[in-house]
């Protein structure tokens, strides 16, 4: 008896009860936590469909940094409710809200519906450029990404980079080139400095090893650019490191550094094998590891400065 | 001897799984959020450290089996000091 597909069944509920939870909670941090819980389950989901690469993400990026995110967010969502009584919107404004609503998600279900069968796919493409240029990598995934869909990898980097501009756009004038708030109280719990003291090293090293072993195996550097990230910002919530002033050049260095080091070797590609972004067949590993630790850099800069938020222009800055 | 072994991980994987129930019931029955942490840590690393004796025979290389540990060690860090911090929030929100 294979037990395996019933506990697939369970798995899929799950997700599907703790999305409906996370949706419907009234409080908006049981609504965080219920998010955070569903990113995990996505990530066994991954684990279930055989696609680790993407199972570390979700469990990074998806649960982990974009659970710190939406808890600081809610914070700050929760004193502003204190500063103006919320009002009431217009009945009809709650009518057109509702109606578009309806409508975007019938065109959704339109549009998972009409898929034709067998659905288009990219993956036999993408399954011979692996085995192209990006050979050199164990790694099909990382040889896709860098090799098949090299221009797509870059612009992601490239809407971190503007999320960062957004988010430090927020601020005031006169706090421009400050420094974000520090993320906890002025005095930090013991414990809160123990932990950071000793996972943040290690942290570190796993880090590095999951973009390194993403060569030839699940990882790469989105996966070990979160890891750091949140070390950096386990780190300045214990208050051993605070914020960086947004003017600092070393951060503006390291938040461009991966899509330009990126950028450098597509031109290069241009002149050295013929093609925008293709790299010669015998230095496609060094190139690519060379390109994958500066995105590492760029991720790792990138998220912390997200949770951080706009700078604000204290006066010991 | 791969009996034995296949033994020895059954009885520590059975066991780590009956403490990660009970730690499970105690935080679904436990009266109040201090015993419900209580609860839950002591047991599921406890559990966790079981499952993880239990997998370590059948790990492929001593590499892997000494990742298991890490990731034991890891769990136990990381769930004592929140824990600490879950409990001093809660006697702070209390006072």
């Amino acid at each position: 008896m294979n037990l395996l597909p019933y506990l697939d069944i369970v798995l899929a509920g799950l997700v599907i009860g703790v999305a409906i939870f996370t949706i419907t909670a009234r409080d908006l941090f049981a609504s965080v936590v219920g998010y955070v819980a569903y990113g995990l389950l996505l990530a066994f989901v991954w684990i279930r469909l055989y696609a680790p690469d993407v199972a570390l993400t979700e469990a990074a990026v998806g649960s982990g940094v974009t659970g710190v995110l939406l808890i600081t967010a809610g914070k700050r969502l929760g004193a502003l409710k204190n500063v103006a009584p919320g009002e009431e919107p217009e009945f009809t404004l709650k009518l057109l809200t509702g109606a578009l609503a309806a409508l975007v998600a019938c065109a959704l279900g339109a549009a998972i519906l009409m898929l034709p069968d067998p659905p288009p796919s990219l993956a036999p493409e993408a399954a011979v450029a692996a085995d192209g240029a990006g050979a050199g990598l164990g790694n099909p995934i990382t040889a896709v990404l860098m090799s098949y869909r090299s221009f797509d990898t870059m612009l992601e980097k490239i809407v971190l980079i503007l999320a960062v501009v957004g988010v430090w756009s927020v601020g005031t004038d006169k706090a421009w080139g400050g420094a974000p708030a520090p993320l906890r109280r002025p005095k930090p719990y013991a414990p809160m400095v123990f932990l950071a003291q000793i996972l943040a090293p290690v942290g570190v090293l796993i880090g590095v090893h999951i973009f390194w072993t993403g060569a030839n195996a699940p990882g790469g550097a989105f996966q070990g650019g979160a890891l750091l990230a949140a070390m950096w910002m386990i780190t300045m919530m214990a208050r051993l490191v605070e914020p960086p002033r947004i003017d600092a050049n070393w951060l503006r260095l390291a938040l461009v550094a991966g899509p330009a080091v990126f950028l450098i070797n597509g031109l290069a590609g241009e002149i050295m094998a013929g093609n925008f972004f293709a790299y010669p067949p015998s230095l496609a590993k060094p190139i690519i590891l060379f390109i994958e630790a500066f995105m590492l850099l760029s991720i790792a800069a990138a998220l912390p400065m997200l949770v951080a938020g706009p700078p604000t222009g204290r006066p010991d800055q | 001897m791969t009996t034995l072994l296949d033994l020895f991980s059954i009885v520590a994987i059975s066991a780590g799984t009956f403490f990660i129930f009970a730690g499970t019931v105690g935080l679904l029955r436990f009266p109040d959020s201090l015993t419900r942490l209580h609860a839950l840590t002591k047991a599921d690393n406890l559990g966790l450290g079981l499952v993880i004796l239990g997998l370590i025979p059948r790990a492929d290389s001593g590499l892997s089996a000494l990742r298991l540990i890490i990731i034991w060690a890891l769990v136990l860090l990381s769930s004592a000091s929140t824990s600490q911090l879950i409990g001093r929030a809660l006697r702070r929100d209390r006072k």
